[in-house]
């Protein structure tokens, strides 16, 4: 059974269709890059997945219950934790504030500080980084630092499924390479799920798995990255050749 | 010299606490809440036994202090948190001017609600009257109303403090009111953050009206109105959203207040109000952003 399932999603921004009637699944543990260029509708769809932002139609599904129209606090206790567009750090709160967020649904008030203690160390075996600034500010991280926070943020809800976007924005590099690192390491660690949204494929053929392309808000492509990247398919399909 | 001090602490106090309660449930909803002033009055003249007689039928204002306290407080909470389920949970998704005008319609409800129980005459009660005798600190006489009114105050945000840094409630209402959407993806349940807001800042009110009812010795049913005037300047001038920018800028006014009452000639005096709002602006053109900016209020794209 699929651990997450769309069908026929279908998203407005009052007269502008951003995603029309959108359909994939999701097996566990499965890997999957959704790519296109801006304005395909990408982080609508995430979005949606989290419940932040309307559907206009269709259903979602995760781990076997319709979350269509759920409030985003119950979407996350089913195991979905988003790590959003520009990340989001809470920049006022100090780094182990914005970690022990995430923990709170888990666990009733007394027992919360040690089960946040344990699920804590486990983000700070990963992130040497954060623990080193766990009492500084947020706010003043780096991208690279803050994109590692709000990966830590989203492990420490415990989550089945990681859905990120764009982990790679205004980042270096080498730095892009550093949490891909971690993200691969997380994934065979905690047998995560990975929904990674990027603009370009490049990193989908770097990292394996599938792929999905999307454009003007429909999938046009759905396979595995490397094949699928290494095809003149993918080009025509992301730039729309077949239109001119 | 001492004297001034404590006036200007003690009136700053309710600014501050006035203040508060409209920033607390800013940074968790955006709402300008313009019914907190008649949440404030309602809590006093919970005090009394309804009647429209001239004289004052006092209730639960004979309740020794210790139950009095709690008592005032609970019906602030309760009377705020009545007011989001079944006003402002409808108006979430509004947009903030929809919201602020809510506000304004449900405190002229509270307020007439008053009207109608308690007519519209001020009467005089005695609240606590052993807080009225003087006590004398380092020379000089004051109320010990104003003494506890200030310790009162600090204790009030003191423990706040604490509740918002050591809690995980508080945390929750932290990050809730920096970035309300991702809260939410993180699990904070939007209902309970916003409830707990209201209910600190109904209990806030609460506090106001003990202190306000035993300062003036009457309940007026537009008592509320000129607090809340002063603590929405306060929490504009603060930074909206920001709480300590909103106890800061309370101290400020009422400071400014008190200053220009001993300060300013004989004759102008009675435009004291006019020079603390000129003042006001002044802070308002060099820091339009208040004085202490909150976070998580800029334009999200």
């Amino acid at each position: 059974m699929s651990l997450l399932a769309l069908s026929d999603i279908t998203i407005r921004y009052s007269r502008l269709t951003a995603v029309r009637d959108v359909s994939f699944s999701m097996a566990e543990g499965e890997i999957l890059f959704i790519t296109g260029p801006n304005g395909a509708g990408k982080s609508s769809l995430l979005r949606a997945i989290a419940g932040v932002t309307p559907v206009a139609g269709g259903r979602i599904d995760l781990a076997g219950q319709e979350i269509t129209s759920q409030a985003p606090e119950n979407i996350a206790r089913l195991g979905f934790s988003m790590v959003p567009e520009g990340r989001e750090v809470f920049g006022s709160l100090t780094i182990e504030e914005n970690l022990l967020i995430g923990t709170g649904m888990h666990a009733n008030n007394r027992g919360w500080r040690t089960r946040a203690a344990s699920e804590l160390e486990a983000v700070y075996a990963t992130f040497p980084m954060l623990k080193e600034r766990r009492n500084g500010q947020a706010g003043l991280l780096s991208g690279g630092q803050q994109q590692m926070l709000v990966i830590g943020r989203a492990l420490m809800t415990n989550p089945k499924l990681i859905a990120i976007d764009e982990p790679s924005l205004g980042l270096a590099p080498n730095i892009t390479d550093q949490v891909y690192e971690r993200l691969i390491v997380l994934r065979a660690q905690r047998g995560l799920t990975l929904l990674i949204v990027e603009q370009s494929s490049a990193r989908a053929m770097m990292v394996g798995g599938r792929m999905i392309l999307m454009r003007g808000g429909q999938i046009v492509l759905d396979g595995d990255a490397r094949t699928l990247g290494n095809g003149e398919a993918i080009q025509a399909a992301y730039f729309g050749y077949e239109d001119h | 010299m001492l004297q001034i001090l404590f006036d200007a602490l003690s009136l700053g106090s309710l600014y501050a606490l006035g203040a508060l309660g409209i920033a607390l449930i800013f940074g968790v909803m955006r709402l300008v809440n313009f019914a907190h002033g008649d949440v404030i009055a309602f809590c006093v003249f919970a005090l009394l036994w309804p009647s429209t007689d001239a004289m004052a039928i006092v209730f639960a204002g004979q309740l020794p202090w210790y139950l009095l306290v709690p008592f005032v407080l609970l019906c602030g909470a309760g009377l705020s948190v009545l007011c989001e389920i079944v006003v402002f949970r409808r108006f979430r998704k509004a947009n903030p001017a929809t919201m602020m005008i809510t506000s304004f319609a449900l405190g002229f409800v509270i307020r007439y609600f008053l009207l109608m129980l308690y007519s519209s005459r001020p009467k005089s009660i005695s609240l606590l009257p052993t807080l009225s005798q003087p006590v004398e600190i380092f020379g000089a006489r004051l109320p010990l109303l104003q003494l506890i009114t200030i310790i009162a105050t600090m204790a009030i945000l003191i423990g706040l403090t604490l509740f918002l840094r050591q809690t995980r409630f508080g945390l929750e209402m932290r990050a809730a009111a920096e970035n309300f959407s991702m809260a939410r993806m993180l699990g904070v349940r939007a209902n309970r953050v916003i409830m707990g807001a209201f209910a600190l800042s109904g209990a806030l009110a609460g506090a106001i009206a003990l202190i306000f009812g035993s300062q003036t010795g009457t309940a007026d049913i537009q008592m509320g109105a000129s607090i809340m005037l002063m603590a929405f300047i306060a929490t504009v001038i603060g930074g909206l959203g920001s709480l300590g920018g909103a106890v800061l800028a309370g101290f400020l006014l009422g400071a400014a207040s008190v200053v220009m009452q001993v300060m300013l000639p004989v004759d102008a005096r009675p435009f004291r109000d006019a020079f603390v709002y000129g003042a006001v602006i002044l802070v308002l053109l060099f820091r339009p952003q208040g004085l202490i900016a909150a976070r998580g209020t800029k334009e999200r794209v």
